[in-house]
């Protein structure tokens, strides 16, 4: 009983100091330099070498449960698009994904204000099915997307005149947390297609998703989780949100890894103890 | 009134906020209560928003008001019914035929889009030269790759038992499945903390107005 309290009181402990330990970076920020991986720069690589006034897919497939780790990624592609003149078509898979691409592109926006809706981006909505919606936007964009989110013909769009098919893409960034998600982007557009993808994700959907970026350039590059989203940032110099965030889960790593090796010191002391 | 709605919002975040991570503490009513609403409330808002997204403007709205001798629309608007079925045990038989439409229709679109990415993908990938390259830690990384693969695979061979010589692939191959579990966990633990950094943000930030 004793010892069943005692294990109690430690844990809230931890939990005490991880939250002090987290809050303290975000009030006073410490400024850590991160390195950059080359998964991120890959996915930079593709965004930089894609033509100046390409047409690009951004499609937001996550909601507001992943918000910390996926939208920072999103506005910062989102804004190294917009600096290379790209014109951005915004889709969701997920419902709630066109709210999360509202919110990125008024953050973005503040930055280019002179881009306008219908003419450099447009918010094309939400679409069910998952993985059949991609292959029928494989064939024909403008029958799975008759209309804009605000009921605009997709014919009386400017920026999709020429955008028939997913072919005509510049390449497509998924941001995703689950299914539908990248992994459907890489099955209905890039194998069959041929049409680069690259995308971000959660931490924790991350390792299943890194065997497709290989030789096959299944997937060009990958943001996984805050980290690669600050990666990101450093590559378009920027000090952003997912910046000032890393210093806070850099601290809570290190404090986790001292609960680690206090444990084991203890529980290695417990053992010599018993064998006594 | 929307300026008294945004703090009441706030203000109600806040509770189910700290609600939630009052179980920390220990089980307590605040946390149940938090945890019920947010499951009825997200019920309900799906129920709502599908119905409004996805079946008004692609079915009702066709039947209804631009039919237009569209019969397939029949097809889907029976097997929705028929699924329906579930809640009259007498019929209850009925709603197997829509959910084998379902499993097939998705095991035959599946079918091919996996064995193209997942299979021929994949072993493409691994089917490399590893010296292709002029330096030395990608020719290390490519060995270790096609290695890893080996081996990682051979370990799932259960066919003949694994034992002298058979063992050692076997070996080396948890030794790399170990490796990517590592690695795997500490990409969750950084998940698990930024959604606690998210959480955090939007007390010191939203609520208390601490940082900016």
């Amino acid at each position: 009983m004793s010892t069943n309290k005692n294990s109690q009181t430690e844990r809230r402990i931890i939990y005490l100091v991880l939250l002090i330990a987290v809050a303290l970076p975000l009030i006073f920020p410490i400024g850590w330099k991160t390195d950059v991986s080359n998964y991120t720069k890959m996915a930079w690589d593709l965004v930089q070498s894609t033509p100046d006034s390409a047409v690009v897919l951004f499609s937001f497939d996550y909601d507001p449960s992943t918000l910390t780790e996926i939208q920072p990624m999103a506005e910062a592609m989102l804004e190294h698009s917009f600096s290379r003149n790209q014109k951005i078509i915004a889709i969701a898979l997920w419902p709630q994904g066109v709210q999360m691409a509202d919110q990125a592109f008024t953050e973005v926006l503040k930055k280019y204000p002179n881009k306008k809706y219908g003419v450099d981006y447009v918010n094309l909505g939400y679409k069910v099915a998952g993985i059949v919606a991609i292959q029928a936007m494989g064939k024909s964009m403008p029958e799975v997307f008759p209309t804009d989110q605000s009921g605009t013909k997709y014919e009386d769009i400017p920026m999709l005149k020429k955008v028939k098919t997913l072919k005509d893409v510049g390449y497509i960034c998924s941001l995703s947390s689950g299914t539908p998600g990248i992994k459907e982007w890489v099955m209905a557009a890039r194998d069959p297609l041929g049409t680069p993808v690259t995308g971000g994700t959660t931490a924790v959907s991350a390792p299943g998703l890194l065997p497709y970026v290989n030789s096959q350039k299944q997937l060009y590059g990958l943001l996984g989780g805050l980290k690669a989203a600050s990666e990101y940032e450093t590559l378009i110099h920027k000090i952003g949100s997912a910046t000032i965030k890393m210093d806070a889960q850099s601290i809570a790593h290190l404090l986790i890894l001292v609960f680690i090796l206090i444990g084991n010191v203890k529980a290695f002391v417990t053992k010599k103890r018993s064998e006594q | 009134m929307s300026g008294f709605m945004a703090t009441f919002g706030l203000w109600l975040s806040v509770f189910f906020t700290l609600s939630i991570f009052s179980f920390l503490y220990k089980d307590n009513p605040f946390y149940k209560l938090s945890e019920q609403i947010f499951v009825g409330l997200s019920a309900a808002y799906w129920l709502v928003y599908l119905y409004y997204s996805v079946m008004v403007p692609n079915l009702f709205n066709k039947l209804f008001t631009d039919f237009k001798g569209n019969l397939i629309l029949l097809i889907p608007t029976a097997l929705g019914l028929m699924m329906l079925l579930r809640l009259i045990p007498k019929a209850q038989w009925l709603s197997r035929y829509p959910i084998a439409i379902m499993i097939g229709t998705s095991a035959g679109i599946n079918m091919v889009r996996y064995a193209k990415t997942d299979l021929l993908g994949q072993i493409s990938a691994t089917m490399i030269n590893p010296f292709a390259s002029d330096n030395v830690v990608t020719v290390i990384g490519n060995i270790l790759l096609i290695v890893g693969t080996i081996c990682g695979v051979y370990f799932f061979y259960f066919s003949k038992k694994q034992e002298g010589i058979r063992a050692v692939p076997s070996k080396l191959g948890i030794w790399f499945l170990m490796i990517s579990f590592g690695a795997s966990f500490g990409y969750t633990v950084m998940a698990r903390i930024s959604l606690l950094i998210g959480r955090l943000e939007f007390l010191l930030k939203d609520w208390l107005h601490i940082i900016k």
